[in-house]
This record gives structure tokens, C-alpha cells and sequence, in this order.
């Protein structure tokens, strides 16, 4: 395991001439693989039949095979009417959440990251002991004191109060620290000083650049984490025109209780919400370094 | 690794002055306000409460009370239960996400296998459905009218189960935590494998080790690393359950208000407005977290990295 010193990019190469070798393809691990997929995306496939179902049918008909009935029209109709159009209020406003929450909780972790992997500070170790410590306490314990901050500062019920708690990610900071040690070169830092660059244009042009990939993965955790995040705007939000997506169907389940018509708007709703994210990583799983979290990277 | 790492931090790096400070200072602001000042202050609301004082006619006012609201949290019994489902919960979950987890990403790194790059998405696509709405999504294939679970059964003659039953409904749950986490796990672990060298274990492969051996004797041991890793992160997400069973609540009444820790503590604060019992309670449940974290690190580091970083 010592041999490995830097990063290890992955190695496509490698793994496609292993697979080249042979022909007889592996039929039990195909099967397995197969089977765990489709265990996956068979409640999936089911919500998008279901979405297709109008209230009536949704209780009587065979699950199994969509519907024909105008029963995908009323649903996103009413769904996209539902209190005055609130649904794509929350898709827009989980999009707030996790776009802008993610972007400045990169930025935040990344410098400090990168502080804490490359300078000698007083209180270095103390900061980076109370990051590890952040990493353990499960944060939606702080749900409620952060409330209760939220309420002194008079910021309950607005946007803030759930983009400031999301900004601050002791596991953000973690994996940039690890990060920059991997990638930031000290030569080049120490070469730069030699020419009499500042520290702030160090940072900038030789410690910034080849962060960015790991920047990108920590921004798809990120904001994978916020817009899957339901407790925290659950206590902070009461506002139904503030509510992220995840809160929003939540409220709609939950009424949906003593009104079953609004059982198919949320299947729609649950339909509907899953479609942008899949797309998304459909999309950008190429970015994606994940070598980052499983400890392929070491400082 | 672990050589490389001791080489690179022995050599001196520059204080650089006022700028690692500068650089820090968002973090820590953001660290003090959302992190230090809220443990804080839920330590010191965990010591109060709201008492009657001043004979009949008395006013109710917030006093020091000691460590008395601990004393009722650990001995209210919808609490410890609570608690003691959570761990049964995480016992589920655990080594089962992450035994099929690894499963899948040994059946991925295996040669010859068809259909690789379908499954690993389709295995890794729930990770993209946020908790609650796994949740509703689950929780309409659990409920008896809509189920096409059920539907499945009846059309095959046999009798339908019942996923929302005391006795079934801990699984049920389980069974979404898993479904949720078990391709973000499988990537982690996939990721792991590829970046490891092919000749360590071509060696193997020549000497005539089978793929199950050579996975099993030669592939997981390397990358132990990132199955502790991966192991605590799912300890710690499965410590903190809530969005699970409180989203199922509304379709069942299996699911109690109190049926985990998270929904007491949230109860307590926002239903019956007492704070007080509501710090208590999420001072105990962070600390256990904790020492849980801490003790598995401590123990699992020792045995798979077979020294201290």
C-alpha cells in the first residue's frame, strides 16, 4: 500500500483489456447485478405507472400497468394548480437551497481546507479537532438550538435560516484539508515566494487550480445533501411559499390523510421531483472523484 | 499511503503570516455560530426549565434545575425505547447496506460481467431521491390499497403481507434506509477497487485463485480503508434516523410519535413546547453518537490500519 503515493487516477485502460480477455461472459454476477438493479428502480418505475393513475384508479387499478384515462393530465394539472401553483415555487426554492448553499459551502471549505493543509497556524490543531468532532455529532441534533439562534436573530421563517446552517460542512472541510495536501504542490508554492508572489495570489493561482475537481465532487455531495435535507427547513420553514420540495410534498402527505384525492398530485409531485435529479447525474457522473471520500486520496 | 503522508507533513510549511487566518475566518465564524454556540447553548437549556414559583398563585419561570431533565429522559420509557429501536434499526441496516454495497462493487470489478455500466446506475440512481421522498415512494408500495407488492401476491394466490404490522413495520423502514444508501456505498467502494493496481492481484489470478477467492482474499483487505470509512459515515446517518419513519407516520398508526429519539426530541420542542426536555434529550443522543464514532474508529483504525495516523 506504500507504493501508492499520489492520487490514483482511475484506470479505464486497465479495466476494459481486463475485460477484453475472454468472451464467456459471467452470468451468476450479471444475474446479481441485475437483480440488485433491479430492486432499485423498480419503486421508481412504479411512481412513474402510478403518476399516469387519476384519483379514482389509483386505489382500484392493477399497479402494474399505466393508465390511459387522462389520468397524467389531471394529475399534473392539478398538481402544477395546487395552491395557487405552489409546487414549482418549491422546486425553484429547493433549487435555491441546494444551488446557492452548495456553492458557498464549497467556497468556504475549500479555503479553509486549504489553510489548514498547507499553513502552520497557532490553533491549527484545535480547529481541525473541532471540524472532527463537527463530523461526528450528528447535525440534525443542532436542528433545534439552531432554531432557537434562528429565532434570537429573528431569521425564523426566512431563506437564511436554512442557507446559513447549510453552509457550514465540517466534512466539506475535512475532505478539502485531505485534498490540497494530495494536490497542492509545496514546490511550487515555495517557488512562487521565491519570486515574491503574495500569499493571496499563491492561493489563487497555484493552490486553486488543482482543487477544482475535488471542488466538484464536495459540490454534488453538497448539494445532493441540501436538497435531500428535510428536518432542518421542516423546523425552520413554516411558510408553505418558502418550503423546499422535500417539505412541501411532506405537508401535502400529510393532508393527504384526510383528503385521498391529493394522494395522486403527490405520487405526480414524488414523479416529478425525482426526474431533475436523475437527470442531473446522469449528466455529470463523469465529475465525479469519488476516490475523494473512500480514502483513495491520502495526505 | 501512510509513509507518503509522515514524509509530506514533516517538512516545515510557512506560517504565512495574518493570511491562514484570514482564510479560516469564514469557516470558523460559520463553525462557532452554527456548531459551538448551539452545542452550547442546548447544554445549558438541558440544565433548565420552566418551574411553578411563589406559592398558589405562582409564575411560571425558567430555573436551574440540575441534571433532572437527564434523570427523565433516561428513565422515560417511549425515550429508551426509542433508542433502543434506533439501534436495532442501525443493527438492520448497517451491515446490510454495506454488505451489499461491497457485494455489488466486487460483482462490478469482476471480469467479464454484462451489463455493468446499466446496473451501476440503476443501483446508484436512489441516491438521487431525497429521504422523505423515498419515503412516500415506499411508503405507497407498503400501504395495503395502492401496494403493488400486494397486488403481486393476490394475483399469485398467496396471502398478501402486511408491511405496516408491529412486527414488520422496523423492517419496513430498515428496508428504505437500505434501498437509499446502498448504491452511494457501492460507488464509494467500486471507486476504491479500480483505483487499486491490477498486478497485485494478476499475480494472484495466474497462480490460478478463482474470482471469488481473489475478491474475497486479495480485493477486500485492500480496500478496508474505505469500508471503515464508509461503515461510520452509515453508523453515524443511521444514528441520526428521522425522515424515514416520521414520513411514514401519517399512513400508519405503527409508527408512533416517539418511535425513534429525533422524533421524541422533535415532539418535545415544537409539539409540546418543552425545549428543556428537548435539549436533554439531544445532548444524550450527540454524546452517544460520539462515543459510538469514537469507539468504532478507535477500534476498527486499530485492526485495519494496524497502526495510528
Amino acid at each position: 500500500m506504500t507504493t501508492t503515493l499520489t492520487a490514483r487516477p482511475t484506470v479505464p485502460e486497465a479495466v476494459s483489456t481486463k475485460r477484453e480477455r475472454g468472451s464467456r461472459t459471467r452470468w451468476v454476477p450479471t444475474a446479481l447485478l441485475l437483480l440488485g438493479a433491479f430492486y432499485c428502480l423498480a419503486p421508481v418505475l412504479w411512481v412513474a405507472i402510478a403518476a399516469t393513475k387519476g384519483p379514482s384508479e389509483l386505489f382500484s387499478t392493477f399497479s402494474f400497468w399505466p393508465s390511459f384515462h387522462g389520468g397524467f393530465q389531471y394529475n399534473v394539472t392539478n398538481l402544477l394548480d395546487f395552491r395557487d401553483g405552489v409546487f414549482l415555487r418549491w422546486a425553484l426554492n429547493s433549487l435555491l437551497y441546494a444551488g446557492v448553499g452548495a456553492v458557498l459551502s464549497v467556497a468556504v471549505s475549500t479555503i479553509a481546507g486549504y489553510a489548514l493543509a498547507k499553513y502552520e497556524f497557532v490553533g491549527r490543531e484545535l480547529i481541525f479537532m473541532t471540524i472532527l468532532a463537527g463530523v461526528l455529532v450528528p447535525q440534525i441534533t443542532l436542528a433545534v438550538p439552531q432554531y432557537l439562534l434562528m429565532s434570537e436573530l429573528n431569521l425564523v421563517n426566512s431563506y437564511w435560516s436554512v442557507l446559513l446552517p447549510s453552509i457550514i460542512s465540517p466534512y466539506g472541510i475535512y475532505l478539502s484539508r485531505i485534498y490540497a495536501a494530495s494536490v497542492v504542490s509545496d514546490d511550487m508554492l515555495e517557488a512562487g515566494r521565491i519570486d515574491g508572489a503574495g500569499e493571496y495570489r499563491l492561493a489563487w493561482k497555484v493552490g486553486l487550480p488543482p482543487m477544482i475537481p475535488g471542488m466538484v465532487t464536495l459540490l454534488l455531495l453538497q448539494f445532493v445533501a441540501i436538497w435531500n435535507n428535510f428536518l432542518l427547513p421542516y423546523i425552520m420553514i413554516s411558510d408553505d411559499r418558502r418550503f423546499p420540495m422535500t417539505v412541501g410534498l411532506f405537508t401535502m402527505l400529510n393532508q393527504g390523510a384526510s383528503q385521498p384525492a391529493l394522494y395522486s398530485l403527490v405520487v405526480m409531485g414524488v414523479f416529478l421531483s425525482v426526474l431533475p435529479l436523475v437527470a442531473l447525474f446522469l449528466f455529470l457522473q463523469r465529475y465525479w472523484r469519488l476516490d475523494l471520500v473512500s480514502g483513495g486520496v491520502k495526505g | 499511503m501512510l509513509a507518503a503522508a509522515t514524509v509530506r507533513r514533516r517538512r516545515p510549511s510557512r506560517r504565512g503570516g495574518p493570511t491562514p487566518y484570514v482564510l479560516m475566518a469564514p469557516a470558523v465564524v460559520l463553525l462557532v455560530l452554527f456548531l459551538l454556540v448551539p452545542i452550547g447553548y442546548t447544554v445549558y437549556l438541558s440544565l433548565r426549565a420552566n418551574r411553578v414559583t411563589g406559592g398558589g398563585l405562582g409564575i411560571r419561570r425558567e430555573t436551574f434545575v440540575g441534571l433532572e431533565n437527564y434523570a427523565s429522559v433516561l428513565t422515560d420509557s417511549a425515550y429508551v425505547d426509542g433508542v433502543l429501536r434506533m439501534l436495532l434499526y442501525g443493527v438492520i441496516v448497517v451491515p446490510s447496506m454495506l454488505g451489499l454495497a461491497l457485494l455489488f462493487a466486487l460483482l462490478l470489478d469482476t471480469p467479464r460481467v454484462r451489463f455493468g455500466a446499466f446496473s451501476r446506475i440503476g443501483i446508484f440512481l436512489p441516491y438521487a431521491v431525497p429521504g422523505v421522498i423515498a419515503s412516500l415512494l415506499w411508503g405507497f408500495l407498503y400501504l395495503p390499497d395502492v401496494s403493488p407488492i400486494r397486488d403481486t401476491f393476490e394475483w399469485l394466490g398467496l396471502p398478501a403481507p402486511d408491511f405496516l404490522a408491529p412486527g414488520t413495520v422496523l423492517f419496513s423502514v430498515a428496508n428504505i434506509g437500505v434501498w437509499g444508501g446502498v448504491g452511494f456505498n457501492m460507488i464509494v467502494l467500486f471507486t476504491a477497487l479500480r483505483g487499486l493496481p491490477p498486478e497485485m492481484y494478476e499475480a494472484a489470478r495466474i497462480d490460478g485463485a478463482n474470482e471469488v477467492q481473489i475478491a474475497l482474499r486479495v480485493k477486500v483487505p485492500l480496500i478496508m480503508p474505505a469500508i471503515v470509512m464508509t461503515g461510520i459515515f452509515a453508523m453515524i446517518s443511521t444514528l441520526q434516523v428521522y425522515t424515514e419513519p416520521a414520513t411514514l407516520q401519517p399512513l400508519t398508526d405503527t409508527v408512533s410519535q416517539t418511535w425513534v429519539p429525533l422524533m421524541t426530541i422533535y415532539r418535545d420542542a415544537f409539539v409540546n413546547a418543552d425545549i428543556y426536555s428537548a435539549a436533554a434529550a439531544s445532548v444524550v443522543l450527540a454524546l452517544g453518537t460520539l462515543a459510538v464514532s469514537v469507539a468504532v474508529l478507535t477500534l476498527l483504525q486499530r485492526r485495519a490500519f494496524g497502526r495510528d495516523r
